[in-house]
């Protein structure tokens, strides 16, 4: 596959065989370590995540992955180590106010909010773009009004990138689980972000639905150059989907490369086939 | 026929994110306001405004405040007599402290104090949520009768420990004390519950109201999303004390005159406002009104239907009273736990295709 032809120096851009730019690290984990207690979910992993790249992070259950995801979103403060994000050294800051850097995700138990709209849940996405005082809202005039059809629009695009039109103002809770998991993605692409985190995308979904989340996740990629940070179980579709992936396993890196490379890695084969230890 | 959005096309979004984008519902809207300004006003005499009406405007906007705060935000709060009664004794200091000030400014301005007081028993919030919550602010309901029994300072120190409203007039008209006529009351009232009711369904079908439907909807994920916790429920807080603090101030300036703070806002009050909205229907300024209509007419109807018209002794009528209304309140819980706003939504899509359902 032509997707799949990365290069370890991460400092320069390059571009790949179908087209797209890979420029140089938007976020680097440097060193992290994550204890909760005595447990050590994470313990010294660095990695670093490219610009318009998709980064996989995969392993077997319990391998810190989604613990990683917390940690790059601000859930988690890490024990040691440093973030780099977009050059700069990250202080611990609370996850809303990393959302207002540019950070959105979605969760591997979807995370909507179930009493409100498809149209009001992405809206609500657009929240960390929205500026407008309450007295201004309160009269639905003006600015409040203006910033209100403008952020529409800018949704509206993206209902129609994802194919929901249809169910733009239904209750989320009534929506099919594929759906649901739809409106989710475009409640954090509504935040435009400069990093978007997916916590198992096609969890639970028929080979109809994971095929049709492959295809929004690759065009949210080439579309709009976002680059992403995704976990997720079924190997064939991480390996068509990732430029680079990082293999975990009981909160270690064992593996970082192109998935052709970590397919072949023998320490990778072991934590996934298993190994005898005699 | 007659309710149908079929052939209404939207061409802005402007247009679609109105209040009542179906064009019958807006004229309904309109002929309903212009009837309660118009012509309510001719047709009332003491009894039908004292009854019937001022407690329903009154308790309506302390009802869309309290909505605002647990049916939008999810903060469930036992406080509500408490903060009505912060907006009434506001209101009396305002009138007695600065005699020239006008009326309107002064229930307005005690909006303003309640909303202060509402944030400062709302931080509790950040870290007890449920019912948990719902004990704290139980003990601010407390702690505030207790706090205007007490300090004499928030009576003027009167022999009685009531606070009475002194006549205050407005564009010559009087508004308040024994003097005032019940439809002078009736129209600075209705004014009232207008434009704060107009006020809150702006803020919450806006960016506010997003931010605090997300709060009660998924607390984490919304924070993961930009909204900052401390704020949005700060916020709710505020709107909705000041909402609960005004409807205290009306209460006591226009309406009663004359205010015991225990009997009068006392925790029966703050379970008459949340069974407002529980029966109306949480998250829904629609459901906040008809909640309040229930729970102010239900009591009158029944009275006279068992006293008026069947000639029953009044304290039988009275028993009678609490057990029909309570059994009332179940019944519509079983039939739609969502309120007499869901009620309405399902006969408005049934009414979309009434008669010709398939």
């Amino acid at each position: 596959m032509s997707r799949k032809t990365a290069k370890t120096d991460t400092k320069d851009s390059y571009v790949t065989a179908d087209g797209r730019t890979i420029g140089p690290a938007v976020m680097e984990m440097q060193n992290i370590t994550l204890r909760f207690g005595g447990v050590i979910a994470i313990q010294d992993i660095s990695f670093d995540i490219r610009e318009g790249e998709v980064r996989a992070i995969i392993g077997p259950n319990g391998a810190g992955k989604s613990s990683m995801l917390n940690v790059i979103n601000g859930f988690y403060h890490p024990q040691e180590g440093q973030i780099l994000y977009k050059g700069e050294v990250r202080k611990p800051l609370k996850p809303y106010e990393i959302a207002h850097q540019g950070i959105a995700r979605t969760f591997q138990n979807i995370a909507l909010f179930k009493g409100m709209s498809t149209l009001d849940n992405i809206m609500t996405g657009r929240l960390t773009h929205m500026k407008t005082g309450m007295l201004s809202q309160a009269l639905w005039w003006g600015r409040a009004q203006k910033e209100e059809v403008e952020n529409r629009a800018f949704v509206e695009r993206i209902i129609d990138f994802l194919e929901i039109q249809s169910i733009r103002k239904v209750p989320v809770g009534r929506l099919p689980y594929g759906l649901q998991k739809r409106v989710e993605l475009g409640r954090a692409l509504a935040a435009e972000p400069s990093l978007l985190l997916l916590d198992e995308p096609m969890a639970g979904m028929n080979v109809e639905e994971k095929e049709d989340m492959s295809r929004f996740i690759l065009d949210v990629n080439e579309e709009f150059g976002t680059t992403i940070a995704l976990i997720e179980h079924d190997m064939s579709v991480v390996m068509d989907l990732a430029d680079r992936v990082v293999v975990m396993d009981y909160g270690k890196k064992i593996g970082d490369g192109t998935p052709d490379e970590v397919r072949s890695n023998q320490a990778v084969i072991d934590a996934y086939l298993g190994v005898s230890h005699d | 026929m007659l309710y149908r959005e079929v052939g209404e096309f939207k061409t802005s979004y402007a247009a679609d994110q109105q209040t009542f984008p179906i064009r019958f519902d807006k004229l309904a809207y309109f002929i309903i306001l212009a009837f309660a300004f118009l012509v309510v006003p001719f047709l009332i005499n003491d009894y039908w405004a004292n009854a019937v009406l001022l407690p329903f405007l009154i308790f309506g906007i302390a009802a869309i405040g309290l909505n605002i705060l647990t049916g939008y935000c999810g903060q469930v709060s036992l406080g509500s007599g408490g903060f009505m009664a912060v907006g009434a004794y506001a209101c009396y200091k305002l009138m007695t402290g600065f005699p020239d000030m006008n009326l309107i400014i002064c229930i307005i301005l005690s909006g303003g104090v309640t909303a202060l007081v509402g944030i400062l028993f709302g931080l509790p919030s950040l870290r007890i949520k449920g019912f948990y919550l719902a004990v704290a602010t139980l003990a601010a309901q407390f702690f505030l009768v207790w706090l205007f029994n007490k300090v004499g300072w928030f009576y003027n120190y009167s022999a009685s420990g009531q606070i009475n409203a002194p006549e205050r007039e407005m564009l010559g008209i009087v508004i308040s004390g024994p003097n005032s006529s019940p439809q002078a009351v009736y129209l600075v009232c209705l004014s009232f519950l207008t434009v704060l009711a107009l006020i809150a369904r702006n803020l919450t079908r806006g960016a506010f109201g997003r931010k605090w439907m997300a709060i009660r909807d998924m607390d984490i994920a919304a924070e993961i999303i930009g909204v900052n916790p401390l704020m949005a429920k700060l916020t709710a807080f505020g709107v909705s004390s000041f909402y609960v603090g005004i409807a205290g101030a009306l209460l006591f300036s226009v309406y009663l005159g004359a205010v015991e703070v225990g009997e009068v806002f006392g925790i029966q009050k703050s379970f008459l406002v949340l069974f407002m909205i529980i029966i109306g229907g949480l998250g829904s300024i629609f459901g906040s009104l008809a909640g309040a209509a229930f729970l102010v007419l239900m009591p009158v109807v029944l009275k006279n239907v068992m006293v008026g018209s069947l000639g029953w002794p009044v304290d039988i009528a009275a028993h009678f009273e609490f057990l029909i209304v309570g059994s009332l309140i179940v019944f519509f819980l079983i039939v739609e736990p969502h309120g007499f706003a869901m009620l309405w939504r399902i006969i408005k899509e049934k009414l979309r295709l009434w008669p010709f359902p398939h």
